[in-house]
């Protein structure tokens, strides 16, 4: 892992990638996280901190970048960069799972700020990337990027290779996938998860997902044409 | 009937053709089923004419994500897969995340008998009942689908039900959504027509001293209109182009505060092994004029 600047230039300093944790155990009651409690937390840093173009003041442009969380079990690591990047309190954290807590255990669009989905049951963040893509070039938005975050075992869902084929064949350039890769899958992915996203057309890499550099040159590598798979690789779930 | 008719259908591609060039907001998603309905409008508007392929789990999700970028999204083919194929799509890609959208079916129960249990989904609404928010519309001629059409798309970003079929009355009627219509009057108890059924309701009552309500709006149910009609007997038929029973809840509600009697008939929840035509279909499952005559004039003594 390469260490992290402080915060950028310019921008308030908010609590950082060193803050994470802290943030997380608030939730978790945990000071120390299992690696599959924290198996997306350095690629949704990575995301939010260098990556998508959006934030508190613009989570209801139009031009905003969409980041969709399908994966929507075990949420702290993706609240707690949210909070970190001030899309709500911190304070909301320790209130994760109340009855009267924004913070589900499965995140809630209605609910919390930020968050461009609800999710929980999984494979539905795929089709709806692919109709928020869809929907932003009918309306000739053609910056914003669209990110959704899906898991191995995830990926198992019929509805994610409706959208993985779809979207390879009709060329949705501002669509992205992020996969994290813990080998959770029952029966694995025989060759690879990539192959199943190159197989049908789309720009992909498979990186280690606790390596900040290489998830970040991944996340912006250029892939006209065609959408585009970063299939993170992070320790297999204990 | 002959293939030769208008349909239902023929003017949904018509409608939504015209929608597409007036709003920009609009879109069509298909799955392949009748998206040769619509070569001109794809041309015209490559961006908001999309057709998914076989592939109704994405056809809804395509619908919610359209959604969530401000769009007013139209999704169409056979209920079957669009509602109950897919119904965890329809729950959460659609009311979970808090978007509106318009789903336009077609063959829902009986339109296609050749074709088998497969192509039948006459649950489709007693599904869409157990969510929240739907509404739920019934056309019984060609010049109601286009109203009722419009209606719905036009109705901001609220979650629309149109279900076309291929059965359909001789005449239109001056309906206004979301309100039932009063097309005969009498003394002896309120028979319900839903769409479709309407011409053989009429034919069945033809003998008997009843109310023909007719609805093409069934969510929300119009509560008022009915209890308005009921008069000083609340005995009450409802008879549905889909599962038997699916409105009789509705109809319950509606006259909480009366003692009152209601029969449901619709299509039997029993799965009916037999192929042939819809004429055959209906009578099997009492739905013809001789079938409804006799049930109807047995409850409504």
């Amino acid at each position: 892992m390469t260490s992290e600047t402080a915060h950028t230039p310019g921008r308030p300093a908010g609590p950082g990638w060193a803050d994470l944790p802290h943030l997380m155990s608030v939730m978790t009651g945990d000071e120390k996280h299992s690696p599959a409690a924290t198996s997306t937390l350095d690629a949704l840093w990575v995301l939010y901190d260098r990556v998508l173009k959006v934030g508190p003041a613009t989570v209801d442009a139009a031009d905003r970048d969409r980041f969709l969380l399908s994966k929507g079990h075990g949420p702290m690591a993706y609240y707690a960069v949210l909070a970190a990047k001030g899309f709500f309190p911190v304070e909301l954290l320790s209130s994760f799972g109340s009855y009267d807590s924004p913070l589900g255990h499965h995140p809630d669009r209605l609910l919390v700020p930020g968050a461009e989905i609800g999710s929980g049951s999984l494979g539905h963040g795929l089709p709806l990337a692919v109709g928020t893509a869809l929907g932003l070039r009918a309306q000739g938005l053609d910056a914003p990027a669209v990110w959704v975050l899906v898991g191995d075992a995830e990926f198992d869902e019929g509805s994610n290779h409706e959208a993985v084929a779809f979207a390879g064949a009709y060329g949705l350039e501002r669509l992205h996938v992020v996969v994290i890769d813990n080998s959770s899958a029952t029966h694995g992915w025989n060759g690879g998860i990539a192959a199943r996203f190159a197989g049908e057309g789309w720009s992909a890499a498979t990186v280690d997902g606790r390596d900040h550099e290489e998830l970040y040159r991944a996340f912006t590598a250029p892939h006209p044409g065609r959408p585009h798979v970063v299939v993170a690789r992070v320790e297999p779930k204990d | 009937m002959t293939t030769q008719e208008f349909t239902m259908r023929d003017q949904f591609a018509l409608t939504t053709a015209e929608l597409l060039d007036r709003d920009p907001r609009t879109a069509l998603v298909l799955a392949d089923i009748g998206a040769a309905q619509f070569p001109d409008a794809a041309a015209a508007h490559p961006d908001r004419v999309v057709n998914v392929g076989i592939r109704e789990q994405l056809l809804i999700g395509v619908t919610g994500g359209l959604a969530l970028t401000g769009m007013r999204p139209i999704a169409h083919t056979f209920a079957s897969f669009l509602i109950e194929r897919p119904f965890e799509q329809v729950k959460l890609d659609l009311n979970h995340q808090g978007v509106g959208a318009v789903l336009v079916s077609a063959a829902g129960s009986y339109d296609w008998p050749a074709g088998g249990r497969t192509h039948m989904a006459p649950g489709d609404v007693a599904l869409l009942d157990t969510l929240p928010d739907w509404n739920v519309h019934v056309p019984g001629h060609p010049a109601e689908a286009d109203l009722l059409l419009r209606h719905a798309v036009a109705a901001g970003d609220s979650l629309q039900y149109v279900r076309l079929s291929a059965q359909q009355n001789r005449e239109a009627r001056p309906i206004a959504p979301g309100r039932f219509l009063t097309v005969r009057e009498g003394a002896g108890g309120v028979v319900l027509a839903v769409g479709p059924m309407l011409d053989a309701v009429l034919e069945a009552t033809e003998t008997l001293d009843v109310t023909v309500m007719y609805a093409t709006t069934v969510r929300p149910f119009d509560a008022a209109g009915l209890r308005a009609a009921v008069g000083g007997r609340a005995d009450v038929v409802v008879v549905e182009p889909y599962l038997a029973g699916t409105s009789e809840r509705e109809v319950h509600r509606a006259l909480e505060q009366l003692p009152h009697r209601v029969l449901g008939l619709g299509v039997p929840v029993a799965e009916h092994r037999h192929y042939g035509s819809m004429p055959e279909h209906l009578a099997a499952y009492g739905l013809d004029a001789t079938g409804l005559h006799a049930r109807i004039a047995a409850f409504l003594w």
